[in-house]
C-alpha cells in the first residue's frame, strides 16, 4: 500500500484524450487496490480550451483537487500546457512526463503571444529538481493515440508507483474493446522510442 | 469492455467507479423514478449521457431533453401530479429559466414527489455567472440537500426522493461542478425493480391546485408545513457530518465540496478546529448548530459563493443568546470562485493565520492563455469571418448562449454583448431604438432558438424593430455535447418530424429570410448586406452541420480516410490572412512567417481555401502515411529538437 498521497495532475488541449487517458489511469489505481479519487474540469474544452484532470491516491485523500505545488507528477500532452501545470501545480523533485505536440494558443498564432520552448522546460525543471521525460512519437498514425504512447512510459518508467502494467491493461479492457483496444494494448506494450531529457 | 447500461441495471449491491452525475443514475433506478426529464447545460450533461447508455425499452423511467428548463419542469411537475416519481435536473442558471414554475412547486400536493437536480457552478467554469441558487430554495420554501462527493450524491438522491415522495412536495439536490465530475467508489444497494402502477392517478381532490388571489393562503401554509417537516430531516444524524478534533476553541460550519477542501487543508496541522458539515443548506438543522456554537468559542462558517449559512447562523445565535464569537466572510474576495483546497487556504488564512498557511507560490508563467475557440472545420468561423466583412466597425453586434458566443473573441470579435440563453434578439431591439446610425445585428443558435429566442423574435416582428437576426443554425445543441433538438429530426428516444426552422420564420410573417451554407462566404456576406439594408427586421439563416460532431461520425465508418489540407509554400505570400482573419486553430505560425498545417488538427474541411488571397491553399487531400508529419506543427518540433 502507498504509505501516503500520490497526486497526478493531467492537462492537455480539448480533443487530444485526457479524458480517456485519466480514466485509464484511474481504473488502474483501483485495480492496484489503491483508494482513488478524481475529476475532471472540462468547462468549454471540446472548443480548444484546456482539459485538467486530476487524481488522488492514498487513504488520507479528502478532496478531489490538488494544491498548487503538490503534485507529484504532472502528464502532459502539450508542450504549452505542459509548461503551464508545471509551473502551477508540480511539486519539488515531481515528475513531468509530457508528449511533445504543440497546439499553439490563439496568442501565438495571432503573433500576440511567443511560442513555448522545450529550453524552458527544461530550466523550470531544473529550478524545480525535478525529472522531466519528453515523448514524441511522429510516426503515429493517429494523433489520438498518444495519450497510450505516454501511458506506455508511464509504465516503463514505473511512474505511480505500485501500478503494474497488468492493471494499465485491466483498465484499458474495461474501456476499449475491439480493433481499437488490440491497436492500445500493442502501442502500449511496445513504445520505446522516448527521448529523455 | 464495462458496459455503463450493465452496471445501471444490476439488480445485486456492487462497488464502482463513478462520477457523482452516474452516481445519480443508479440512485434515480433505485428510488424507482418514473419520469425524469431536462435541458443540457454544464455541469449536468453526463447525467444524460448515462441514461442514454440504457436503450429507451430497457430504460426504467421515463427521459427527455425539453425544449427548456422550464418545458422541462412542467412536464416533471405533471408526470408527479399523476402520481410518479420525478426528477428534473438542470445546470445552475436554468433555474432562472424555470423560476416562474418552479417558485409555485411548494404549495402544490406533489403526490408522486419530485427532486429537482442542480448543477450549479461555483467558478463559473462554464456559465455566465456563479450564482448561488440557495436563494431560491428559501424564497420558494424548497429544502435543500447538498452532497459533496458522488457517494453523497448516492445517497442524498435516495434521501431526497423518499421524502419528496413520503411528504408529496419537491425538494433541491444541489450539485456543484466538481461534484457532480468527481469520480470515486461508490457502494451502491439492491436494484429491485418493482412492476409500475402507470395509473394516471391526478385527482383534483388531492389539491386544490388552482392557485389564484385570495385562495394562494392555504397553498402557502401548506408549503411552510413542509418546510417544518424538512427541519427534521435536517437534523438527521446520519445526514450530517462532525469531526470532533477536541477543539473547544475553534470550530468550522460548512457544507458540500467546501468541507472537503477544509479537511484537506486541516488535516496535516497541530490543532484542528472541530468541524460541523451540514446536509442540508436551508432550512437549517437549529439544534445541531446551536449545540455545535456552544461547545465551541469561536466559529467560523466556511460557504462557498454567498453568505445564507452565515446569515442564518448568526440570526440563529442573536436569537438563542449564544456567546460564541461567529465569523463569516471577511472581504468580496470571499463571496466569489469555487472553495477548492487553495481557495480554503486564504479564506482561513485571513482568520487563524496561525494554523493555516497560504497556498504554494507558483513560479512565474510565461504561457500564452488558451482561450476556448471555435473547432477546426466550424461553421460558425466561415459565418464570422464572411459576416465581419458585410458590417461597418461602428455596427453593434449581440451574441446568445452556444458555440457560437466564441465569436466575441479575436479575431471575430462578433457579439459584443452577451447576457443568456434567448436574449439576442431582445436586447438588439432596444438597441435599436432612436438609433440611425448603427446597423444592430443579432445571433442565435438553433436550440436556443427553441429554448427562449422565439418570444425575442416575436416581440421584433410585432413591434417592428429593425434588426438583423443571424439563426446560425448547426442542427444540434453543440455546446454542451450534441444532444438533438427541435429541428434535428431526433429525440432523446426516437427520430422525429423536424421542425423547421424556415418554416416557422415564414409562418410568422418575416419578409425578408435569407438562407445559405455558411460555407459559402461570398454569399453569406451578401446576404447580411442585403439584410441590413432593408432596415426591417430581417433573418439570414447561416446553415452548416457542427463539424466537430461530423467528423467523429465519420471517423467511426468503415471506408474513413482523413483529409486535409496543404499550404504551397511557393504560392504563399504570408500575408497571414488564414491565421489572422480566419483564424483556423489548425495554422500554425512559424517564427519565419511561414504558415503551415497543424496534422493533428486539420479536418480537410477545406473552408479555408476561399480565404487566402495567394490562392495557397491547397484542396483538401487525403492523408497518406508519411505526410502527416511532414507538413506542419510536427516536423517543427523535429527540428527544433535536435
Amino acid at each position: 500500500m502507498m504509505a501516503s498521497v500520490f497526486n497526478i495532475f493531467l492537462t492537455g488541449v480539448g480533443g487530444q484524450g485526457i479524458g480517456m487517458l485519466s480514466e485509464i489511469l484511474l481504473r488502474a489505481v483501483d485495480h492496484a487496490g489503491f483508494m482513488v479519487k478524481a475529476v475532471d474540469t472540462h468547462g468549454l474544452a471540446q472548443r480548444g480550451g484546456i482539459v485538467v484532470s486530476q487524481i488522488r491516491i492514498g487513504e488520507a485523500v479528502y478532496s478531489p483537487l490538488i494544491q498548487s505545488g503538490c503534485a507529484d507528477l504532472v502528464i502532459a500532452l502539450e508542450r504549452h500546457e505542459a509548461l503551464r501545470a508545471m509551473a502551477e501545480m508540480l511539486r519539488e523533485k515531481g515528475t513531468l512526463i509530457y508528449y511533445d505536440a504543440v497546439w499553439q494558443p490563439l496568442d501565438v498564432r495571432l503573433g500576440k503571444a511567443k511560442t513555448v520552448k522545450n529550453r524552458q522546460i527544461d530550466d523550470l525543471g531544473r529550478t524545480l529538481n525535478a525529472r522531466v521525460i519528453r515523448v514524441h512519437r511522429p510516426e503515429l498514425q493517429d494523433a489520438r493515440m498518444q495519450n497510450v504512447a505516454v501511458l506506455g512510459l508511464i509504465n516503463k518508467y514505473n511512474l505511480v508507483r505500485g501500478v503494474e502494467s497488468i492493471h494499465y491493461q485491466q483498465a484499458m479492457a474495461d474501456l476499449m474493446a475491439g480493433a481499437g483496444l488490440e491497436a492500445n494494448l500493442h502501442l502500449f506494450k511496445n513504445v520505446q522510442n522516448e527521448i529523455k531529457v | 469492455m464495462k458496459k455503463m447500461k450493465d452496471m445501471l441495471l444490476t439488480r445485486e449491491p456492487f462497488a464502482e467507479l463513478v462520477m457523482g452525475n452516474t452516481a445519480l443514475v443508479r440512485a434515480m433506478i433505485e428510488s424507482g423514478t418514473r419520469v425524469v426529464t431536462s435541458y443540457p447545460g454544464s455541469p449536468t450533461p453526463e447525467i444524460a449521457t448515462a441514461i442514454g447508455s440504457i436503450p429507451p425499452e430497457q430504460r426504467p423511467f421515463y427521459f427527455e431533453f425539453s425544449t427548456n428548463e422550464k418545458v422541462a419542469t412542467e412536464v416533471a411537475y405533471g408526470a408527479a401530479v399523476n402520481g410518479h416519481l420525478s426528477t428534473v435536473f438542470f445546470k445552475s442558471v436554468g433555474l432562472n429559466v424555470a423560476a416562474d414554475t418552479f417558485v409555485q412547486l411548494s404549495m402544490m400536493n406533489i403526490t408522486g414527489g419530485m427532486v429537482i437536480v442542480l448543477g450549479d457552478d461555483p467558478g463559473a467554469n462554464s456559465s455566465q455567472n456563479e450564482q448561488d441558487n440557495r436563494h431560491y430554495a428559501r424564497m420558494s420554501y424548497t429544502p435543500i440537500l447538498e452532497p459533496a462527493d458522488p457517494r453523497e450524491v448516492y445517497h442524498f438522491y435516495l434521501k431526497a426522493a423518499a421524502f419528496a415522495r413520503s411528504n408529496g412536495m419537491a425538494v433541491i439536490l444541489r450539485l456543484t461542478t466538481h461534484v457532480c465530475h468527481a469520480k470515486q467508489k461508490v457502494n451502491f444497494g439492491h436494484w429491485r425493480p418493482a412492476v409500475p402502477d402507470d395509473t394516471p392517478a391526478f385527482d383534483p381532490a388531492n389539491g386544490p391546485y388552482i392557485p389564484l388571489a385570495a385562495l394562494v393562503f392555504p397553498f402557502k401554509k401548506r408549503a411552510l408545513e413542509n418546510l417544518s417537516r424538512a427541519r427534521k430531516l435536517a437534523e438527521s444524524q446520519d445526514l450530517n457530518t462532525i469531526v470532533d478534533n477536541g477543539n473547544p476553541a475553534r470550530g468550522v460550519i460548512t457544507a458540500g465540496l467546501p468541507f472537503h477542501s477544509l479537511m484537506e487543508v486541516v488535516k496535516d496541522i497541530p490543532k484542528p478546529p472541530d468541524i460541523l458539515k451540514l446536509a442540508m443548506p436551508y432550512p437549517l438543522a437549529a439544534d445541531t448548530v446551536t449545540s455545535f456554537l456552544e461547545n465551541h468559542r469561536e466559529v467560523k462558517v466556511l460557504e462557498e459563493l454567498d453568505n445564507e449559512l452565515e446569515t442564518e447562523i448568526k440570526s440563529l445565535a442573536f436569537d438563542r443568546g449564544l456567546k460564541v464569537k461567529i465569523v463569516g466572510k471577511r472581504d468580496l474576495d470571499d463571496w466569489m470562485g469555487e472553495y477548492s483546497p487553495d481557495k480554503v487556504r486564504i479564506v482561513l488564512n485571513k482568520v487563524w493565520p496561525d494554523i493555516v498557511g497560504l497556498p504554494k507560490k507558483e513560479y512565474p508563467l510565461e504561457v500564452a492563455h488558451r482561450p476556448a475557440q471555435l473547432c477546426p472545420g466550424c461553421g460558425h468561423r466561415s459565418a464570422f469571418f464572411a459576416i465581419k466583412q458585410a458590417l461597418a466597425d461602428t455596427d453593434i453586434t449581440v451574441a446568445d448562449i452556444g458555440c457560437h458566443t466564441l465569436g466575441f473573441l479575436p479575431p471575430y470579435e462578433m457579439g459584443q454583448l452577451l447576457m443568456c440563453m434567448g436574449a439576442s434578439t431582445g436586447i438588439g431591439s432596444g438597441l435599436s431604438l432612436f438609433n440611425k446610425t448603427r446597423k444592430v445585428v443579432a445571433f442565435i443558435g438553433d436550440s436556443t432558438f427553441f429554448h427562449a429566442g422565439l418570444p425575442g423574435i416575436i416581440n421584433a416582428i410585432f413591434n417592428q424593430h429593425p434588426l438583423t437576426l443571424i439563426v446560425m443554425e448547426n442542427g444540434t445543441t453543440a455546446m454542451t455535447g450534441h444532444q438533438d433538438h427541435a429541428a434535428s429530426g431526433r429525440n432523446f428516444n426516437r427520430a422525429t418530424e423536424k421542425i423547421p426552422i424556415r418554416k416557422i420564420l415564414e409562418a410568422l410573417g418575416i419578409k425578408h429570410i435569407y438562407e445559405t451554407d455558411s460555407y459559402q462566404q461570398e454569399k453569406l456576406r451578401l446576404a447580411v448586406e442585403q439584410a441590413v439594408a432593408t432596415d426591417q427586421f430581417a433573418v439570414v439563416i447561416a446553415r452548416h452541420p457542427c463539424m466537430l460532431k461530423f467528423t467523429r461520425q465519420r471517423r467511426k465508418q468503415a471506408n474513413y480516410r482523413p483529409y486535409q489540407v496543404v499550404i504551397d509554400q511557393q504560392k504563399c505570400k504570408r500575408i497571414q490572412t488564414c491565421i489572422a482573419r480566419f483564424g483556423c486553430p489548425s495554422f500554425v505560425r512559424h517564427a519565419n512567417g511561414a504558415v503551415k498545417v497543424n496534422p493533428d488538427l486539420c479536418i480537410g474541411d477545406g473552408s479555408c481555401l476561399q480565404t487566402c488571397p495567394s490562392s495557397a491553399i491547397n484542396a483538401p487531400g487525403p492523408v497518406e502515411g508519411g505526410n502527416r508529419t511532414v507538413e506542419g506543427g510536427t516536423s517543427h518540433l523535429q527540428k527544433e529538437s535536435q
